[in-house]
């Protein structure tokens, strides 16, 4: 493990009921590096991502996070009411940040229109966008998504593809389960 | 570590109690209905009445409070906020107080305010008692919420989890019950018993946090 690695995981296994989900898994995570997770529906991409994000607790091995990180997952965290507006407010607030960066961040989201419209009546791909606005609120280095490609239009995917390229260039990592094509240029891969 | 998580915690926890609508209203309709019906069963004689009226809302706040408790964090564990407050840094214990803090000021407090006006349809004297059972309403209904916090936790990942929810609770409103009920009588025990109300309140806000906080990191396991 380089000295300089933002997060970085030995010897991850992990069990599901009676099923071996996978084992042996290593990775290390440097600054502006990306790693995209492979494999099939139910391989385990995601449990392994909320075991590198601390949400799980693997069957064997361990992760040192040296790094903060944010989290974006398919249970993307909105509730019915809350409008995308309201949903960066809370977070920009519980994470200690400002609110002013919030108008400029929904603009660049392309959420100006639909800033006070209910979640319960966003579409998929809005709500998706609203919640990779959270990535914005705070600089964090570490990156973990969760097929964050879905749900997402053309536009959108350049969008993200754009923030991904900022971030890295900036000395931030990304971990990423995609199902199709990355799109961006990855360092490694974790095939579960 | 700052307090900003714990407080967004708490006010959102406010928010959606009131986003759903009417919704903050059911525990009041149930503590309410509770104890309309009861004269009907019983019979109307003042004195019997007189004699069970704190009683019965006592049970009908404990039943009162079952109802909503699923609430506290059943959505968040569904819809990932969960998952989002779990990795705020701030300890887990303290996000599931501010929570049911939260819950029980929108559903639990509301049931203490109204103890008075029911009391009184049980042909209580009015008096400073009344203010004084309201007090103990509050008290207990505190220690209700924090105990049935700790099986909403448990439960957060169950579907209909409701049933379940009552069977961890009802044990643990035990204590709190009886203390509660006796405070109120006016037996040899009495003299203590708003003592002991509050020293179970107390071990239940002390307790329960890091019950609620270990099940909900169970929970997102």
């Amino acid at each position: 493990m380089s000295a300089s690695a933002l997060l970085s995981a030995a010897d991850i296994g992990m069990i599901r009921g009676e099923r071996l989900l996978f084992r042996g898994v290593s990775l290390t995570l440097g600054p502006g590096e990306a790693i995209l997770l492979r494999g099939q529906n139910g391989a385990g991409k995601t449990t392994l991502l909320r075991i590198l994000a601390g949400l799980t607790q693997p069957e064997t091995g361990s992760v040192v996070r040296a790094a903060p990180h944010h989290w974006i997952a398919h249970r993307d965290g909105l509730k019915p009411h809350e409008t995308p507006r309201g949903h960066l407010t809370l977070w920009a607030r519980a994470w200690g940040q400002s609110t002013t960066a919030i108008e400029p961040l929904l603009d660049k989201m392309e959420l100006s229109r639909p800033s006070d419209v209910p979640a319960k009546h966003l579409s998929a791909g809005q709500r998706q966008r609203t919640a990779l606005a959270r990535l914005h609120l705070e600089n964090r280095p570490v990156w973990l998504l969760d097929e964050p490609l879905t749900a997402l239009d053309g536009h959108g995917k350049t969008l993200l593809l754009d923030m991904i390229a900022a971030h890295r260039e900036q000395g931030g990592g990304i971990i990423a389960a995609i199902h199709g094509d990355a799109e961006f240029e990855i360092d490694m891969q974790v095939d579960i | 570590m700052t307090p900003a998580p714990i407080l967004s915690a708490f006010r959102q926890a406010l928010g959606e109690a009131w986003a759903g609508g009417a919704g903050a209203l059911l525990p009041v309709g149930f503590f309410a209905g509770a104890a309309v019906l009861v004269p009907l069963g019983v019979g109307t004689d003042p004195e019997t009445l007189r004699t069970i009226g704190p009683g019965i809302l006592w049970v009908s706040l404990a039943l009162s409070s079952l109802v909503t408790l699923e609430r506290i964090f059943q959505a968040d564990a569904e819809d990932g906020s969960l998952d989002l407050w779990l990795q705020t840094g701030a300890p887990a214990a303290s996000i599931a107080a501010a929570k049911t803090l939260a819950h029980w000021l929108t559903a639990g407090l509301p049931l203490a305010l109204l103890s008075p006006f029911l009391l009184l349809m049980f042909q209580a004297q009015i008096g400073g008692a009344l203010l004084e059972n309201m007090l103990y309403y509050a008290f207990g209904g505190l220690a209700f919420y924090f105990w049935g916090g700790v099986s909403a936790a448990l439960a957060a990942t169950v579907r209909r989890g409701g049933l379940l929810i009552s069977l961890i609770a009802l044990p643990l409103y035990v204590p709190t019950a009886i203390f509660g009920a006796l405070a109120m009588g006016d037996g040899p025990s009495s003299a203590a018993a708003p003592l002991f109300l509050a020293a179970s309140t107390l071990f239940a806000l002390a307790v329960a946090p890091f019950a609620m906080g270990a099940a909900l990191r169970l929970a997102a396991d």
